[in-house]
């Protein structure tokens, strides 16, 4: 069974749009998607694969392989949803190309072609990657207050782009829509624009239809994920939480659900937690699109695990767009090691003396550097509430530093406890990663030019 | 009488700043978050990780509070070295303020309210 298409061109719609929410971060689970694919006659299916930090990992990938910097679940969720999105008529929307929008969309071509879906039509969409105009703009840092050239060079720059470029791209019948940094409400924004053939500056319109992207971007946030405690808010099924859609029409009313069967619960109370998830001020929720308004957002509960979102507007959107700039950030080494009953809190105490003399002594790693947490004892809370007597307490030790070498000394350190640090120590592990810091920058939106290419898979 | 037994609460981090959703488990509730659940109530609770004005919106549509604590996450999630770098746990620091004012009639620490 296919969905109608929309009639002679865009805007021409009249009937509600259905948009599934298929991811709400890199790492999210697969199966609620595909349920969604194949069960949820959805138009559109839409997923959100990116945070500050993953853009900047994946330019960090794209500079050591330039055939990398996308997620790299993408292949994945390709594979398991495009066949049921063809079937069904179901348009693809994601920023999941990170990093190299052009060479996921190479990908997503040959998975295509694998699948046997000659003639998907997949739009790339491109811009997002703005190092060259911060370079010459030299706009001030936030976290700085300094010129971007007055500190480390950035090794990216990303910019948040909005909902344009994917209204272009839909606008010229894509499938499949990949772009890398597109502000994540601005991925849902985009199919609307395109189906109902709204003007880019209705901001009431752009608002509510930005109320609908940020309450479906989490995905399973809305549905219990996030939610859950089994005294206060217990969640149905929670291992097999089902992903939430929206019906949503011309005048960009949203009614939200999710699929009979799944696990999860929608309701007033999930749906007002996930409204300000992230938002410091619900009267002025920013996006490329849109200053959005949430403070008059009502919600109604139509029946079971469906419910309706009112009250969103909008005022002009920004002239500045935000721009994500990613950072060598040196490298962290971390310990764990476990102690557990009697006098476990001052054994775990002891150790990270020992770890965090020997680390300044030996190392050059001043205690300044680490960060000591003690697991089970008020870590968690920052030192906020009391340690309490735990029955046992884990202990971590952390360090940024400069080199992978000096990094490996924290985990060693650690993990030498074993046999020459205080009683009972149990369970040391060690690990060390690279990292990348990330600040963030405005430039003139007139700076930044969003690009579509359009190129259909092959014949497998 | 706790937080915990009147309301819900969600933790979002943006950058340094720590944001916290605080929303009524029932609404007969709300008039007495909204007196006693001040900016500088919550700002003491996190006590010297706060690096600036805290801030509470109020959403009575809802009804919820929101409230901004600037450096609690000290460098957030790319920059701090903490396990919890997003300061996800912290929604549940805030349940555990003491509350000032007369018990609520109708609450009972933890209870799922009744469906509407």
């Amino acid at each position: 069974m296919s969905r109608q298409r929309p009639g002679p061109g865009p805007g021409a719609r009249q009937a509600p749009v259905r948009l599934g929410a298929g991811s709400g971060f890199a790492g999210d689970r697969v199966d609620p998607a595909v349920d969604l694919a194949e069960r949820g006659e959805l138009d559109y299916l839409v997923f959100e694969c990116l945070g500050e930090r993953t853009v900047a990992a994946g330019h960090a990938r794209r500079l050591r392989d330039a055939a990398a910097g996308y997620d790299p679940m993408l292949e994945e969720r390709l594979r398991a949803v495009l066949p049921a999105c063809r079937a069904h008529g179901t348009t693809v929307v994601t920023n999941a190309g990170a990093a190299n929008p052009e060479a996921a969309g190479e990908l997503a071509r040959q998975v295509a072609a694998d699948l046997g879906l000659a003639g998907l039509r997949v739009a790339v969409v491109t811009g997002d990657d703005v190092l060259a105009q911060v370079r010459a703009a030299d706009p001030l840092v936030w976290e700085t207050g300094q010129p971007v050239s007055a500190g480390d060079p950035p090794v990216s720059a990303s910019a948040y782009l909005g909902a344009d470029a994917i209204v272009a791209a839909l606008d010229q019948g894509a499938d499949l829509v990949i772009t890398g940094r597109v502000a994540d409400p601005s991925l849902y924004v985009g199919p609307l624009r395109h189906e109902f053939g709204w003007a880019a500056d209705d901001y009431d319109l752009l608002g509510r239809a930005t109320l609908t992207g940020h309450l479906l971007e989490c995905a399973g946030q809305l549905t219990g994920g996030y939610f859950a405690d089994p005294v206060t808010k217990p969640v149905p099924r929670l291992a097999w939480l089902g992903f939430p859609f929206a019906d949503v029409t011309a005048d960009g009313d949203a009614t939200f659900g999710k699929l009979a069967g799944s696990g999860g619960r929608l309701d007033v109370r999930t749906c007002g937690e996930q409204l300000l998830y992230e938002v410091d001020d619900p009267s002025a929720y920013l996006t490329p699109d849109v200053v959005a308004d949430f403070s008059g957002v009502t919600f109604s509960q139509l029946g079971a695990d469906q419910v309706r979102a009112a009250g969103a507007t909008g005022r002009s959107r920004p002239r500045e767009l935000k721009v994500t700039l990613g950072y060598q950030g040196g490298w962290v080494g971390e310990g764990q090691i476990s102690y557990a009953g009697p006098r476990c809190l001052p054994r775990a105490r002891l150790a990270a003396d020992v770890v965090t003399e020997r680390l300044a002594a030996l190392h050059g790693i001043g205690p300044g550097q680490v960060d000591v947490e003690l697991i089970g004892a008020g870590a968690a809370f920052r030192g906020l509430a009391a340690a309490g007597d735990p029955r046992e307490v884990r202990l971590r030790v952390a360090a940024r530093v400069a080199t992978e070498e000096r990094a490996q000394a924290v985990g060693r350190e650690v993990e030498a406890l074993y046999t020459n640090g205080p009683a009972g120590g149990g369970g040391a592990r060690g690990a060390v990663a690279a990292q990348l810091a990330v600040r963030s920058c405005l430039l003139p939106r007139e700076l930044v030019t969003a690009r579509v290419v359009m190129r259909e898979a092959a014949c497998g | 009488m706790r937080v915990d037994d009147l309301a819900d609460a969600r933790a979002g981090d943006k950058g340094g700043t720590l944001i916290l959703a605080v929303l009524p488990r029932d609404a007969r509730h709300w008039p007495h978050l909204r007196e006693h659940l001040t900016a500088e109530l919550v700002g003491r609770h996190f006590g010297p990780a706060v690096a600036g004005p805290v801030t509470r919106h109020e959403v009575p549509g809802l009804p919820a509070l929101v409230f901004r604590l600037p450096g609690v996450l000290g460098g957030g999630v790319t920059g701090s070295t903490a396990l919890d770098g997003h300061g996800k746990t912290l929604s549940y620091h805030l349940l555990t303020l003491e509350l000032p004012g007369d018990a609520v009639s109708g609450t009972a620490p933890g209870r799922e309210p009744e469906p509407a």
